[in-house]
C-alpha cells in the first residue's frame, strides 16, 4: 500500500501497465516531455522514450483516429484527451468507429482504446475546461464508461480498462485530482467494472454519486448523520456497465433515492438511475426520487458556484425524501 | 544474412510476388479481375432495383485504379477502404460468394449483416472494416502504419478515399499524423470527380488533390487512373519507400465515376450524358483491353470465354448467397461487447420471451 492523491495513483497505473506489456502505449497533446498537462504522465516519457509516449500533433481527431488503426494492429493505446471539453473533434472516430468496429464487422476487428480525459467543474474553467458530459458516451452502445473517485479505484479501474478488450472511456475527475488522498495496494490490482462502490452504510436514504461529486455527497452524509438520518452513499464509479443489482438493492434497503450529478439535468446519467429505480424497485420507493444535478444551462466561468451542486444541496434533497414519506 | 535470426528474418522479408512493373500473365489475370468487378457491378444495379439485395454502390470507371493499387501491394499490408473497394477486395482473394453473402445479409456474411452493402470488413484478407462516414479510415490507416513501424514489420498499410473526403477532417489529420512521424502508409485517393453530386472544383481550389501532399512534407503524385500499369508502377514505388522507411506518399488516381454514387442517387439532377459518354471513352476496361490484344496477350476468343466465365462465375456467386440461410435474430445481441453485459443478456431475455408468447414473430 501506498499513500496516493488521485493523479498520482492514475500515473502510478500508467507506469505499472507500460512496465508490464510492452504493447501498452500512450499517445496524446504533451503526455511526453511535459509529461500531461495535469502531470498525469509524468516521467512515462523518461523512462519508456519518445516510441511509447507519443506526443501527437493538436488533433484530437488525429490521436482518436491514430489510437483505433494502432489497436486493430495489436497495440494497447492509452489516449488521453486534453480535457474532455476538447474531444469533439474526435467524436466522429469515437461513435461512429471505435464504439463499432467490433459489431459492424461481426466480431472480426475488436478495437481496443483506452481513452484517458480530465471531466467536470470547480476548478474555475469556464464553459471548456468544466464540463461533464458523461452521458453522451453512456448513450453510445459499444462504449465503457467509467469514472473513480478514489485514489485506489484510480488505478485499479484503469488497469482494468487497460486490459479490457473492449474500448473504455475512463474519465478523471480532476478537481479532486489532489485534494483527495488515499491508500493504493501495490501491484496489479484491478477493480472490475460493473461493481459499484459502497461507500457508507446507512438505512434510510440512498445518495447515488460518481466523480467529483463524491466528496460533496459523504459531506452531506456525515451531515444527514449529525442529524439523525443515516444515508448511504453508493458510489457508481463504473457508469457503463451499471451495477443495476447494487442501485435495486440500496433503494430496497432506504426506500428513498438521490441521484448526484454536476451534468445538466435533462437526459443526464441520473435519469437513467431515476428510470431504473422507476422500472425495479417502484414498490420499495416511500417518496419521489431526487436529482441533485448542475443547471440545465452551459457551464459558466464567474459563477460557477452557483452551478456546481454542493452539501448543502445534497442533504436538502435527502431531508426532503425522508420528509416525504 | 548474418546477424539476423531466422524469425526477424520471416518478418523483415515478406515474400514479394509483385514486381516492380507487372507481367504479362498478371496484366491478362488483372484484366480478367476487372472484367469481373465490372459483371458484379452490372449485376447488383439491377438486383437493387428487383429488391433482391437493398442498396449499392457501383465502382464502374474505377477497375484499373483499384486492381492497379491491389497489385503494387502485398497481400501482408494492411488495407483500409471506403466502401467503394470491392474489387480490391477480390483481388486480395475474397471469394466472391463471401462478397454477395455480405450484399445480401444473409447468415453466412463474415459481417452478420450488421452493415449496409458494400461496406466490407474481410480480416482474413487484412481488408479492415469499411464506414459510411467519409474519411474517418485515413487517420486508422495511419495509426495501422505506426503500429507497423513500433513492431518494426517489414510492411505498410494502405487507404483509399475519394475526391470528397480530402475535405473532411481526418483527411488532414491523417495526413499530418503521416507526414509528421513518417508512416508507411499510402494515401490513395481515387478522384472520381464527382461527391454524389459536388464536383471535384467544390471540393477545393488547388489545381490537384495530388499536390496538398506538399503541406505535408511528403511526395504527392497524379497517376491516370484508367491505366493499370501506370496506376500499378506508382503503388509500387509507394510501397518500397514505405518499407525503406522513407514515409507516406499521396496518390491521386483520376478516374470518372461511371454510374450514380450508389443505387439511391440519380446523377441526371447534377451531370449531363455528354460528360458521361466523353468519360466512357477512356473506359479502364477498353483501354487495358486494347493493349493486351496489340501485345498479343488477348484474343477475341479469349474475350469471348471470358464473359461467359464471370457470368458463370456471378451466377453460382448469388445463388450461394441466395440459397444461404438467413441471419438468427437472436444475434442481434452479439458482438456489442467481448462478451454482453448484463444489460444486454436482459434485453435478449426480454426480446427472446415475447417471441416465445407470441407477441413478435421472430
Amino acid at each position: 500500500m501506498t499513500e496516493l492523491t488521485l493523479v498520482q495513483a492514475i500515473n502510478r497505473g500508467l507506469h505499472e501497465a507500460m512496465r508490464a506489456d510492452p504493447d501498452v502505449l500512450v499517445l496524446g497533446e504533451d503526455v511526453g516531455v511535459n509529461g500531461g498537462v495535469f502531470r498525469a504522465t509524468e516521467g512515462l516519457y523518461k523512462e519508456f522514450g519518445g516510441d511509447r509516449v507519443i506526443d501527437t500533433p493538436l488533433s484530437e481527431t488525429g490521436i482518436i483516429g491514430t489510437a483505433i488503426g494502432m489497436a486493430l494492429y495489436g497495440l494497447k493505446p492509452v489516449a488521453e484527451i486534453q480535457f474532455l471539453d476538447f474531444i469533439y473533434p474526435a467524436y466522429d472516430q469515437i461513435v461512429s468507429e471505435l464504439a463499432k468496429f467490433r459489431y459492424r464487422s461481426g466480431g472480426q476487428y475488436p478495437c481496443h482504446v483506452v481513452i484517458r480525459t480530465p471531466y467536470g467543474g470547480g476548478i474555475k474553467g469556464g464553459l471548456y475546461h468544466s464540463q461533464s458530459t458523461e452521458a453522451y458516451f453512456c448513450h453510445t452502445p459499444g462504449l465503457k464508461v467509467v469514472i473513480p473517485s478514489t485514489p485506489a479505484d484510480a488505478k485499479g479501474l484503469l488497469l482494468t480498462a487497460i486490459h479490457d478488450p473492449d474500448p473504455v472511456m475512463f474519465l478523471e475527475p480532476k478537481r479532486i485530482y489532489r485534494s483527495v488522498t488515499g491508500e493504493v495496494p501495490d501491484g496489479d490490482t484491478r477493480v472490475p467494472f460493473g461493481k459499484a462502490r459502497l461507500a457508507r452504510e446507512g438505512g434510510d436514504v440512498s445518495l447515488f454519486a460518481y466523480g467529483a461529486m463524491i466528496p460533496p455527497t459523504f459531506e452531506a452524509a456525515e451531515t444527514l448523520h449529525a442529524d439523525g438520518i443515516e444515508a448511504e452513499v453508493v458510489d457508481l464509479r463504473s457508469l457503463v456497465p451499471l451495477d443495476e443489482a447494487a442501485v435495486i438493492a440500496s433503494v430496497e434497503k432506504t426506500g428513498r433515492a438521490v441521484v448526484v450529478h454536476e451534468a445538466p439535468r435533462f437526459c443526464g446519467f441520473g435519469a437513467e438511475v431515476g428510470a431504473l429505480l422507476a422500472e425495479k424497485a417502484f414498490y420499495s420507493l416511500k417518496a419521489p426520487i431526487q436529482r441533485v444535478t448542475g443547471f440545465d444551462t452551459p457551464f459558466p466561468y464567474a459563477l460557477e458556484n452557483v452551478y456546481m451542486p454542493g452539501a448543502e444541496k445534497i442533504a436538502h434533497a435527502a431531508r426532503t425524501t425522508v420528509r416525504a414519506g | 544474412m548474418s546477424g539476423v535470426s531466422e524469425g526477424a528474418a520471416a518478418i523483415a522479408s515478406p515474400v514479394t510476388a509483385s514486381s516492380d512493373r507487372l507481367s504479362d500473365e498478371a496484366r491478362v489475370a488483372a484484366y480478367r479481375l476487372m472484367v469481373l468487378a465490372r459483371a458484379v457491378d452490372e449485376r447488383c444495379l439491377s438486383l437493387q432495383r428487383q429488391g433482391r439485395i437493398g442498396f449499392y454502390a457501383p465502382l464502374a470507371g474505377q477497375e484499373a485504379a483499384q486492381v492497379g493499387s491491389a497489385t503494387g501491394m502485398e497481400p501482408v499490408d494492411w488495407v483500409f477502404p471506403a466502401y467503394r473497394e470491392m474489387a480490391v477486395a477480390l483481388y486480395r482473394g475474397v471469394p466472391l460468394a463471401r462478397v454477395f453473402h455480405q450484399l445480401i445479409g444473409n447468415a453466412l456474411d463474415v459481417n452478420k449483416g450488421r452493415q449496409m452493402p458494400n461496406h466490407f470488413a474481410f480480416q482474413a484478407e487484412r481488408f479492415v472494416s469499411a464506414s459510411s462516414p467519409i474519411g474517418t479510415q485515413i487517420s486508422q490507416a495511419v495509426g495501422t502504419a505506426m503500429a507497423i513501424q513500433r513492431r518494426k514489420d517489414s510492411i505498410a498499410a494502405i487507404t483509399y478515399f475519394g475526391d470528397g473526403a480530402t475535405s473532411s477532417n481526418d483527411f488532414h489529420a491523417g495526413l499530418n499524423f503521416a507526414g509528421v512521424f513518417r508512416a508507411p502508409v499510402i494515401f490513395f485517393c481515387q478522384n472520381n470527380e464527382w461527391a454524389i453530386s459536388l464536383p471535384r472544383e467544390r471540393q477545393t481550389r488547388s489545381a490537384t488533390l495530388a499536390e496538398k501532399a506538399a503541406a505535408y512534407g511528403f511526395p504527392g503524385v497524379v497517376v491516370d487512373g484508367n491505366d493499370l500499369d501506370a496506376v500499378h508502377e506508382v503503388v509500387r514505388a509507394a510501397r518500397l519507400r514505405a518499407v525503406a522507411g522513407e514515409g507516406p506518399t499521396l496518390i491521386e488516381a483520376q478516374v470518372y465515376r461511371f454510374g450514380p454514387h450508389s443505387t439511391s442517387d440519380d446523377p441526371r439532377r447534377y451531370r449531363s450524358q455528354e460528360e458521361v459518354d466523353a468519360a466512357r471513352k477512356n473506359d479502364p476496361i477498353l483501354k487495358l483491353r486494347e493493349k493486351l490484344s496489340a501485345g498479343g496477350l488477348w484474343t477475341d476468343d479469349a474475350e469471348a470465354a471470358l464473359t461467359s466465365d464471370v457470368k458463370a462465375q456471378v451466377v453460382a456467386a448469388l445463388e450461394a448467397a441466395e440459397k444461404a440461410p438467413p441471419l438468427d435474430p437472436a444475434s442481434i445481441f452479439d458482438d456489442v461487447f467481448a462478451t454482453p453485459s448484463p444489460r444486454l443478456e436482459s434485453e435478449r431475455a426480454e426480446w427472446e420471451s415475447l417471441v416465445r408468447e407470441g407477441v413478435l414473430k421472430s
